[in-house]
């Protein structure tokens, strides 16, 4: 993004470095990327729009995308405070057990998804430590929403933690320090100074979070139940209908998911180029002036 | 922080609430048999409000038996299962304790209303010329099968090519490892399931033998065409019964009791048999299948009980380290 | 030495309780109820269990390939990176746009779209069969679908996202003046990359490829179906866990997925230490 102002010549590499870097990069996101998403829109609209969205308008589908809709609500807030707490904490203090707390912010990330939602099962089960006392008070946790909602969260849990930690540990904490010592109090040093600073590597921590809230399957899979209209996320939807064969509607809950994602990116962008747009215009009227 | 935490925590718990019809059963099943209670159900319902005038309200989970078992064990609150093998509902029996050990006995025809059994799929024209199991083993014919430790079309299958091997002429469990071990050297990718299993024959164009149920084979036919394929019926075949059971626990527990068993014993009326024919399941009632003869081939079956019943045969050949696992290890040095 | 170094800055003990409190409640909490679960098993049974040769096998697998895909992440994901931040080319926001799609993709349709591709039969792996370009090229076919060079590049994708976007933020806040100090140096532009912009992005270059390693040892849903499964050549342990489960095995499952646990953790921890490391020794530098 081209939030700096333009750079002088030479700082910038020859023309051809330029062509190869960028022609290498594009070749590996256009066989690894770009190819197998063409292709899930290819196979969406393998037997025309018609189909396609009469896939989406299925009771099941709303069903569906409404449940990951609100589990992504309720997951992506939670873990956004988490991730902020823990990288101011980690970023700006130093102390000891530093890299053991970031590793284990990190544990969530390299658990296998079935093991996710396997974990839950031992904590909630009718076998597990929680699983009597729930079923004499007759609380659902898993085969219903809490429990895909937990499994979510789990699953996202280090990314807005992860995407912050080195953002803020490359800017230090001068400035802060600075505005403490003209007196702000922490909030306000927080929301004035910190928050500007970070804000765009929070909102692709938002965005990467809950781009995978929405796509996970292997964790709420196995805590989710399957009940058809009820207990299904888009991605447990999927895989319902590709097992019946029908691979445009399979294809095109799939294809939501990717929109969806694409929706949040092109308002991330377009936030961006607005901010872009304002510093400009005042830097132009400071100019003029 | 802490206060939104909190006060979310509610919303989540009401959340769980579901809303309650006349009466709700949840008949947790496996994957393939969607589009069977797609049908059935409604039938179900306007037979029941005919004869009582009260509306049941039918929900439905799919997903690999086993899992689905899994998650009845763990307290998902199915008032009647639906699955491909006894074991999964022996497990819910032993482990869980939500119905009897005896379940099997409480319906009739060893509680399956229907069956199945595995056929050969081949390509168009049938190039390599299979007929029977031994074709399988031949060398250079690619045979795909789900891994027969995720699938139970795969254990199926496995047990088919068994029963076949031992009941050859001068016959023997040595010679019957020797032949599911051959056939399985000849298996280039173990799906999960058998579903992914057929996408791989008929999508990835690999192999040239897909081993599956009967009834899947329409399936494939209704979604990727009947001229793409042939089905070839082997000389002896596997038996595929389909267990169901009323979840005792939980159908007392809701006060289901009476809907539940009714739901399943409708799956023995002339209904309820005529429309598992018409999802290519072998009926049980004699007048339903002479009525639907024609695409039910006469095979010479054997059960999963003349090889010992589940629980002998996954301690013998499925559980780790048992006979398909060293058969696994086997041909995988060999390779 | 104190835990704390003295700081003016507020907010230590809330937001590290914080961390903690929420940590214990999302994370270990549940992960403890594994390792206890484990416990229940004799030594001896735990021991045979994850040092079989078909799970040591699926170990050399699962880590291996996603170290590798890790790796090609780190070096790819960076030029991704840089080509975004720094060039201007037609095309380029909606590029950016797509890097994060493969979070987005539910696992198994991944895999299902990839399987797709690099079938022998598909877009991009018939050019890789005998009589395809590539094939041809080389004088041999080179399978990608259903061997492990398959899992690689599902591996590949799902953690694509994870360097190029923790390299992106600090590339943007990078100060051109160092650069623009350098030039007028006399440093070439190499020794830039290598003296002054390597440095400062190596932290979150790690970070990336401490994250795309841990997501894909993890991964199941899209390997699954482009990996073929073959025991003792492209079985990863994930798929090992779950056939565990199908014979409701549970002591047996939660026994490998401990040790799983227990080597990512680990690797993890090397892995930010070392980063914590580089960033105390050269990130306090500039």
């Amino acid at each position: 993004m081209s939030t700096k102002p333009r750079r002088s010549g030479i700082t910038d590499e020859t023309p051809w470095v330029k062509w190869l870097l960028t022609g290498t990069a594009l070749t590996f996101i256009g066989l690894f990327l770009l190819v197998p998403l063409v292709s899930v829109f290819a196979e969406a609209l393998n037997k025309g729009w018609e189909l396609y969205l009469a896939a989406l308008v299925d009771d099941d589908a709303l069903s569906a995308i409404k449940l990951t809709l609100v589990t992504a609500a309720i997951a992506i807030p939670l873990n956004l405070t988490f991730g902020v707490a823990a990288a101011w904490a980690i970023a700006k203090f130093d102390f000891k057990g530093k890299s053991l707390l970031v590793t284990l912010i990190d544990l969530p990330f390299s658990v296998s998804p079935v093991v996710a939602g396997l974990v839950y099962v031992l904590l909630f089960g009718s076998h597990g430590w929680f699983g009597p006392w729930l079923e004499e008070n007759d609380i659902k946790i898993i085969f219903a929403v809490p429990g895909i909602v937990l499994a979510t969260l789990f699953v996202t849990f280090p990314f807005v933690a992860r995407e912050l930690i080195p953002l803020m540990e490359a800017q230090g904490s001068d400035e802060e320090q600075a505005a403490m010592v003209l007196g702000a109090s922490g909030w306000q040093t927080f929301w004035r100074v910190t928050l500007p600073n970070i804000k765009w590597g929070l909102l692709y921590g938002v965005i990467l979070a809950n781009a995978r809230a929405m796509g996970e399957f292997g964790a709420v899979s196995v805590v989710s139940g399957h009940i058809r209209g009820m207990t299904n996320t888009i991605p447990l939807h999927v895989e319902i209908l590709y097992n019946e064969y029908n691979f445009v509607g399979a294809f095109a809950c799939a294809s939501i998911l990717a929109l969806l994602a694409l929706v949040t990116l092109a308002l991330k962008s377009w936030v961006e180029w607005k901010a872009e747009r304002d510093t400009e215009a005042a830097r132009a009227a400071a100019n003029a002036e | 922080m802490k206060t939104r935490l909190f006060a979310l925590l509610p919303a989540l718990l009401l959340s769980s609430h579901l809303v309650q019809a006349d009466a709700t059963l949840l008949n947790v099943s496996y994957d393939v048999m969607r589009d069977f209670y797609k049908d059935y159900n409604p039938a179900f319902q306007k037979y029941w409000k005919g004869k009582t005038g009260e509306k049941v309200v039918v929900q439905q989970s799919h997903g690999g038996s086993s899992p689905q078992a899994r998650s009845v064990i763990e307290g998902l609150q199915a008032d009647v299962v639906t699955m491909n093998q006894h074991s999964d509902i022996d497990a819910i029996a032993e482990r869980g304790k939500q119905l009897p050990t005896n379940w099997a006995t409480r319906l009739p025809n060893n509680a399956s209303p229907f069956t199945s059994l595995q056929v050969l799929i081949v390509r168009k024209g049938n190039p390599k010329g299979i007929k029977d199991w031994n074709d399988l083993t031949r060398p250079g014919v690619n045979v795909v099968i789900p891994n027969p430790k995720t699938a139970g079309n795969g254990r199926y299958t496995y047990l088919a090519a068994w029963g076949y091997a031992l009941k050859q002429p001068g016959g023997n469990e040595q010679k019957a490892r020797e032949f599911v071990a051959a056939l399985f050297r000849n298996v280039p990718v173990l799906d999960t399931g058998g579903r992914g299993a057929t996408t791989t024959f008929m999508q990835r164009n690999i192999g040239d033998v897909l081993v599956t149920f009967e009834n899947e084979a329409e399936m494939i036919a209704r979604e990727f065409g009947r001229g793409r394929f042939e089905v070839v019926y082997p000389s002896i075949s596997i038996e595929a019964e389909l267990p169901v059971s009323v979840v005792d626990k939980v159908v007392d527990k809701k006060g289901t009791r009476k809907q539940a068993e009714e739901y399943l014993k409708y799956l023995w009326s002339p209904e309820g048999q005529t429309v598992a024919a018409q999802n290519y399941l072998r009926p049980r009632d004699k007048a339903v299948f002479a009525k639907y003869a024609k695409q039910f081939p006469s095979v010479k079956l054997f059960t999963v009980n003349d090889l010992g019943g589940w629980k002998a045969i996954g301690q013998k050949h499925f559980n780790d380290r048992a006979i398909y696992d060293q058969i696994a290890a086997a041909n995988a040095k060999k390779k | 030495m104190t835990f704390k170094k003295p700081s003016v800055l507020p907010g230590f003990n809330l937001s590290l309780g914080y961390t903690l409190f929420y940590l214990g409640l999302i994370v270990l909490l549940p992960l403890s109820a594994l390792v206890y679960k484990t416990a229940g098993l004799e030594w001896a049974d735990f021991w045979s269990t994850v040092s079989d040769p078909r799970v040591v096998a699926s170990y050399r697998l699962t880590f291996g390939a996603s170290f590798i895909a890790a790796l090609l992440n780190l070096v790819f994901g960076l030029l991704v990176a840089w080509v975004l931040v720094r060039y201007s080319f037609p095309g380029k926001r909606l590029i950016d746009a797509m890097v994060d799609l493969p979070f987005a993709l539910p696992t198994a349709v991944a895999g299902i779209a990839l399987a797709t591709l690099y079938a022998p039969n598909g877009w991009i792996g018939k050019h890789f069969a005998e009589d395809g370009l590539i094939g041809e090229l080389l004088g041999k076919e080179i399978k990608l679908a259903f061997t492990p060079l398959g899992i690689v590049i599902a591996l590949i994708f799902i953690s694509l996202p994870f360097v190029v976007r923790t390299v992106q933020p600090v590339l943007e806040d990078l100060e051109i003046e160092l650069e623009e100090a350098a030039s007028s140096l006399g440093a070439s532009r190499w020794q830039i990359f290598s003296r002054v912009i390597l440095p400062t992005i190596w932290p979150a270059l790690l970070t990336g490829f401490a994250l795309a390693f841990a997501r894909a040892i993890g991964e199941y849903g899209s390997v699954v179906f482009i990996a073929g499964n073959m025991p003792m050549e492209s079985e990863i342990t994930p798929l090992l866990i779950i056939s565990k489960l199908e014979q409701f095995d549970y002591l047996g499952a939660t026994a490998i997925a401990v040790v799983m646990l227990a080597a990512s953790f680990a690797m993890l921890l090397v892995i930010n230490l070392l980063q914590w490391w580089t960033a105390k020794r050269l990130g306090r530098r500039t």
